[in-house]
């Protein structure tokens, strides 16, 4: 495929794929090129080992970044994504691994300090453990806070809400009371996968049966 | 700020006790809701702990709720004193998905406009830095030339910070050529002489000096070990900007220099910025002599909206705009992430999609997070005045920090 878009362009991404692949052996269950991007998939015991040999053998100095993602249809529901860079080499790799709310994630604080809040932001967030964090507060959301607001299953409205209270003479929270309905546009077009089910349409399926 | 004694001190001066102090959330140098715990020695700082968060909005979740257009103004309210470099790795993300190619006119306009966000930026960061470590007219002649930047936006966008102005496959609306004329004369004459100005009281005074001379000082396996980016990394002499070692839209035709430090403290952090200013003005003052005519947005109609005028003439143009605007347009699935040079370093966004009008994810790598992580481990042994100037130099907007 042809590039077309101006996106950052790194150094070739050829050959990458098949090198790390070669290096990692077996702590690797899967890796891919799309997109232009090289996505590798370990093993979650493996990762801190995966990740110090990438940084050691093979020059990815920095973690950028640890995106937390879910998809609640999978039998371990979370991805745990590390944004590698070389500086020396001027390139970037996607390293992944799957996690459950129960199984927890070795840390990489021991390779990358950096580490250590990015992780405490995905267990805020997501709620995946990191086994040998030894600072896994919660980062972003209140003190006190209950749940983890980006998981698919949390509404977008949250369960609380709070105010200053003129009686209490302090901030309360209360559960989240909506004057009107918070409104989900769907627009996706019915001919391109969107699922409507119109009332009535029960009365067809039943006739079958 | 307000101290509480974790132990009673002693009467004679025997012992002195650790005690804690808290730093913010309101503060006029935590630039913005920082909360910082600081434990004292004496006036010696021994352990920092900011807490973050308090500007915690759910972009991230409220993204994933949106279409992808719909989700381009969160980006301006991310960094608020840069709006157009966070847009910039949102669209670029989008397009790298898509595939889809930007006309060159669309692409100068994005390059011209990101520098002058960068120069904006900074003349706030550092009119901040100073003020932070005691000098107030340099902050006041900068935000002049910040004055005159958003100007430049609202004649470009109409709107001065939340511009919402680069979408995918370009820009929204071309400028007029008046705008482009006026920007250049700026930077011939009032741009130079207000900033040079300003640095002339800075840049050699002795007290900026005292304050910010060998203050966090950080090696470059550190620099490298913490995340850092932009300046604060090219402040430890890693002479590293993505777009010199990686180009996006037309900075691999633009001539500038980096500047690097040598000292890799306070001081350096400062000087490249101000460095980083000039060379700005170098890249848009070539824009402006080798912009094409031409569109400056994508013609794939999938994407990007038909002009008004034509939607009064054609049936098709009509139902373009009518579907881009409800549904949205669909991006093919798969994952990205891409990361463009902010004015503050390197500003990443991992985007998934699965196929649908809205991103499945999209995770935002502001810089200030880690730059921000790395408080303790710079301030540790410093003075407690010390903080405020390494907090400057860090240059941390919350919008980002806490998304």
């Amino acid at each position: 495929m042809t590039v077309l878009h101006s996106a950052p362009r790194f150094t070739s991404n050829e050959g990458v794929l098949a090198a790390l692949t070669k290096a990692l052996g077996s702590k690797l269950v899967s890796g891919h090129e799309a997109h232009g991007e090289v996505v590798l998939t370990v093993a979650r015991a493996e990762i801190a080992n995966a990740l110090r040999q990438l940084r050691d053998e093979h020059e990815y100095q920095q973690l950028m970044e640890i995106a937390g993602a879910d998809y609640p249809d999978r039998a371990e529901r979370f991805e745990v994504v590390y944004m590698l860079l070389s500086v020396t080499k001027n390139h970037r790799v996607i390293v992944k691994t799957t996690a459950s709310e129960s199984t927890p994630v070795p840390t990489v604080t021991t390779l990358w300090p950096v580490a250590g809040w990015l992780e405490r932001e995905v267990f805020d967030m997501y709620g995946v453990i990191f086994e040998g964090n030894t600072d896994l507060r919660r980062i972003l959301t209140d003190y006190g806070f209950e749940g983890h607001p980006f998981r698919k299953d949390f509404p977008l409205t949250g369960y609380v809400e709070l105010r200053y209270s003129e009686e209490a003479k302090r901030v309360v929270y209360e559960p989240v009371k909506l004057p009107q309905d918070l409104r989900q546009f769907d627009f996706m077009s019915p001919w391109e996968g969107a699922d409507y089910v119109l009332p009535g349409d029960e009365k067809a399926e039943g006739d079958k049966k | 700020m307000s101290f509480t004694l974790e132990e009673s001190p002693t009467t004679g001066d025997e012992v002195i006790t650790n005690y804690t102090i808290n730093f913010g959330p309101q503060h006029p140098a935590a630039h913005g809701v920082l909360r910082m715990v600081l434990e004292l020695d004496g006036e010696i700082i021994e352990r920092v702990d900011p807490h973050v968060g308090l500007l915690h909005r759910g972009t991230e979740k409220l993204i994933e709720n949106k279409t992808y257009l719909q989700a381009l103004p969160y980006f301006d309210r991310l960094d608020y004193c840069s709006p157009l470099g966070m847009e910039h790795s949102y669209v670029l993300a989008i397009e790298k998905l898509l595939n889809l190619e930007v006309p060159l006119r669309g692409q100068y306009l994005r390059v011209l406009f990101a520098e002058l966000t960068r120069i904006c930026n900074h003349m706030l960061n550092m009119g901040s830095h100073v003020m932070d470590v005691g000098a107030m007219t340099p902050n006041l002649w900068m935000f002049e030339v910040r004055e005159d930047c958003l100007n430049f936006f609202e004649r470009a966008s109409g709107a001065r910070m939340h511009s919402a102005w680069f979408r995918p496959g370009g820009v929204h609306q071309d400028v007029p050529q008046a705008l482009l004329d006026d920007i250049g004369v700026w930077l011939e004459k009032r741009m130079p002489t207000l900033f040079e100005d300003a640095m002339s009281l800075v840049v050699d005074n002795r007290i900026f000096k005292q304050r910010n001379v060998d203050i966090a000082k950080v090696s470059k396996e550190d620099a490298l070990a913490w995340g850092f980016s932009g300046p604060m990394i090219r402040a430890a002499g890693i002479p590293w900007d993505l777009r010199k070692s990686q180009p996006y839209d037309v900075y691999d035709r633009m001539q500038f220099e980096i500047p690097v430090g040598t000292n890799s403290d306070c001081y350096d952090r400062f000087m490249v910025r101000v460095e980083e200013v000039r060379q700005s003005a170098k890249i848009i003052q070539q824009c402006l002599r080798e912009m094409p005519d031409g569109p400056v947005a994508s013609d794939d109609r999938k994407v990007s909206p038909p002009k008004r005028a034509e939607m009064k003439q054609s049936m098709e143009s009509l139902i373009h705009h009518f579907k881009l605007y409800t549904e949205g347009f669909h991006v093919p699935a798969g994952e990205v992430y891409v990361a463009t040079e902010s004015p503050k370093g390197e500003f990443g966004v991992y985007l998934v999609s699965d196929g649908s009008n809205k991103p499945y994810r999209c995770k935002i790598r502001p810089t200030a997070f880690s730059h921000l992580q790395a408080m303790d481990f710079m301030c540790k042994g410093h003075m407690l005045p010390d903080a405020t100037a390494i907090l400057g130099a860090i240059d941390v907007v919350f919008g980002e920090c806490d998304r």
